[in-house]
């Protein structure tokens, strides 16, 4: 269905936000730079009340993203046919301008995580992953993202770079690319790469949208920085320079700012998307 | 080496167990303590999950109670579904069953109202009928109506006092729970779910209602519960509450 790669166009090249309810009010008076919102989606399958009315209101003002969390897009097992079905319905029903989902895998046996998990990039994962996300375009009838991961590991088993295995899977399904760009300042300094490299490798005609997000600090058992994914933070400075980078690399694209833990009050969250705007004006100058 | 989802998995719940091997970081060696920031995640997120879906249960467990008791139940009940909103389901039954925590009779059936105000704020939406169309109803067809009500409507009964115990916990200034029996209706007027005293009877009427009988025959249902009972306040509570959707 999708047999030519084209980046989806729907989305403004602008800043947008993960969406909180608690930000209702102050999106709908004072967005600032703001021009789209990104949701998970599984926080919006119930089958009424608040979440859905907000989004019925806020969808008549702003772009939306749909971002699955449970896909499983990575499970060496089958996709969860119900899951999928939940996700066409809200795709249907909300009309986004884009769906993206991960790589990585969240369930196993039946049991969900509620956290991105890592797998290796073999031949046969790759096969397995391209199936599945054949399966989720000809179920939603519209072409997806994947987005890179943040790893904290390596596999032993690994044969492909992360960069290569994306272009592959975009190449044989179809599907775009989300560049998470602190993903991949975590996974570089985690594993000791160079970040700027991963960008440099990464199919940038392909990315039709760029996450950005805080990160903590941690080390590991030799003392070297290990750094984690919160989202419960302002963007590093380090990862504005490499999305700094990226942009004059690919030109703009629609930027999202990733606040999903210990969410702050609007004008800190606003404050960030205006320094993306900014680096995105930058840009245009 | 290869390393199975499977293994990865039950190494993930199971600090005990090693970390698999064929994992690695950047230079080649074991992934070490690498692989306890899954472990974390994943602990952290779904007991933090908990601690927002039944925060009167975490202020009476106290922070490090509630992680303890939240560590036990993730692991013998991980998600079912990628859904967190059901995340939890199985929390009330689980208390109850809990042995370390037997002498709070009360825990499982406030874990209880907590889920069944999270499964009203997210049950369907519903409009209520018009507020004077019960009362145009002629006096000799009343015990014939039928009534259907809101889809996020819940009942919960219990032999503790499990409203006043949430109230105590959740607002300022309210009376200390004496021991006593009670039953409690969530409402859900417009976005924002609320539990309600029930008179003694009042949750055999609104059962009887549910199951699809008629309002002649719910009361003679709450009758058998409560020989005195009467049901003009429960019908005004569900009408000020929007809760009647239709009636038949």
């Amino acid at each position: 269905m999708f047999d030519r790669v084209q980046i989806p166009e729907r989305l403004p090249h602008c800043p947008g936000v993960g969406y909180k309810s608690q930000h209702f009010n102050d999106l709908t008076e004072d967005p600032g730079t703001v021009g789209w919102l990104e949701i998970h989606a599984e926080n919006y399958m119930g089958a009424g009340g608040r979440p859905l009315a907000q989004l019925r209101h806020l969808s008549e003002r702003f772009p939306f993203s749909v971002h699955g969390v449970g896909l499983s897009i990575g499970a060496e097992g089958p996709l969860d046919p119900d899951h999928l079905a939940r996700v066409k319905r809200l795709c249907d029903w909300l009309d986004p301008a884009v769906f993206s989902e991960h790589l990585a895998w969240s369930t196993h046996g039946g049991a969900f995580f509620n956290d991105l998990l890592p797998l290796p990039y073999t031949n046969a994962t790759l096969t397995r992953i391209a199936s599945h996300i054949d399966q989720v375009q000809d179920v939603l009838g519209r072409q997806m993202m994947l987005e890179n991961p943040s790893s904290y590991l390596a596999f032993d088993e690994s044969t492909w770079q992360e960069p290569d295995f994306l272009r592959e899977l975009a190449r044989r399904t179809g599907c775009a690319l989300l560049l998470d760009v602190n993903n991949v300042f975590v996974s570089a300094t985690n594993l000791g790469y160079d970040p700027r490299a991963y960008i440099d490798a990464y199919p940038l005609d392909l990315v039709g949208e760029i996450h950005l997000g805080g990160h903590d600090e941690d080390h590991d058992d030799h003392g070297a920085p290990l750094l984690i994914d919160s989202h419960g933070r302002e963007v590093a400075d380090p990862v504005w320079t490499l999305f700094d980078y990226t942009l004059s690399r690919c030109g703009p694209r629609p930027v999202l700012i990733e606040w999903d833990n210990d969410v702050p009050d609007w004008p800190i969250l606003r404050a960030e998307a205006d320094r993306a705007a900014t680096a995105l004006g930058a840009l245009a100058a | 080496m290869s390393v199975d989802q499977g293994s990865f998995r039950a190494a993930l719940l199971d600090p005990e167990r090693p970390v698999p091997g064929g994992l690695r970081d950047g230079a080649g060696r074991p992934a070490g303590r690498r692989f306890a920031v899954y472990r974390n995640n994943v602990a952290v997120s779904l007991t933090d999950a908990l601690e927002t879906g039944f925060p009167v249960v975490a202020r009476l467990l106290g922070p490090t109670n509630f992680r303890s008791v939240a560590g036990a139940y993730l692991r013998q009940y991980p998600p079912r579904s990628p859904m967190m909103m059901t995340y939890g389901a199985d929390f009330p039954g689980f208390l109850q069953g809990f042995e370390p925590l037997a002498h709070l009779g009360y825990l499982s059936d406030v874990a209880a109202l907590e889920y069944a105000l999270r499964e009203s704020y997210h049950a369907a939406d519903a409009g209520p009928i018009a507020p004077d169309a019960l009362a145009a109803i002629p006096s000799d067809a009343l015990a014939e109506t039928r009534l259907t009500l809101a889809p996020a409507l819940r009942l919960l009964r219990s032999r503790w006092p499990v409203h006043d115990i949430w109230a105590y916990n959740t607002y300022k200034d309210r009376p200390k729970p004496r021991t006593v029996a009670q039953d409690v209706l969530v409402t859900r007027p417009d976005y924002d779910p609320a539990p309600h005293l029930l008179p003694p009877g009042g949750a055999a009427f609104i059962d009887a209602l549910q199951s699809g009988r008629p309002l002649g025959a719910a009361v003679e249902a709450a009758t058998q519960a409560q020989a005195d009972f009467d049901p003009a306040p429960v019908l005004t509570l569900l009408l000020t509450e929007r809760a009647i959707v239709s009636l038949s």
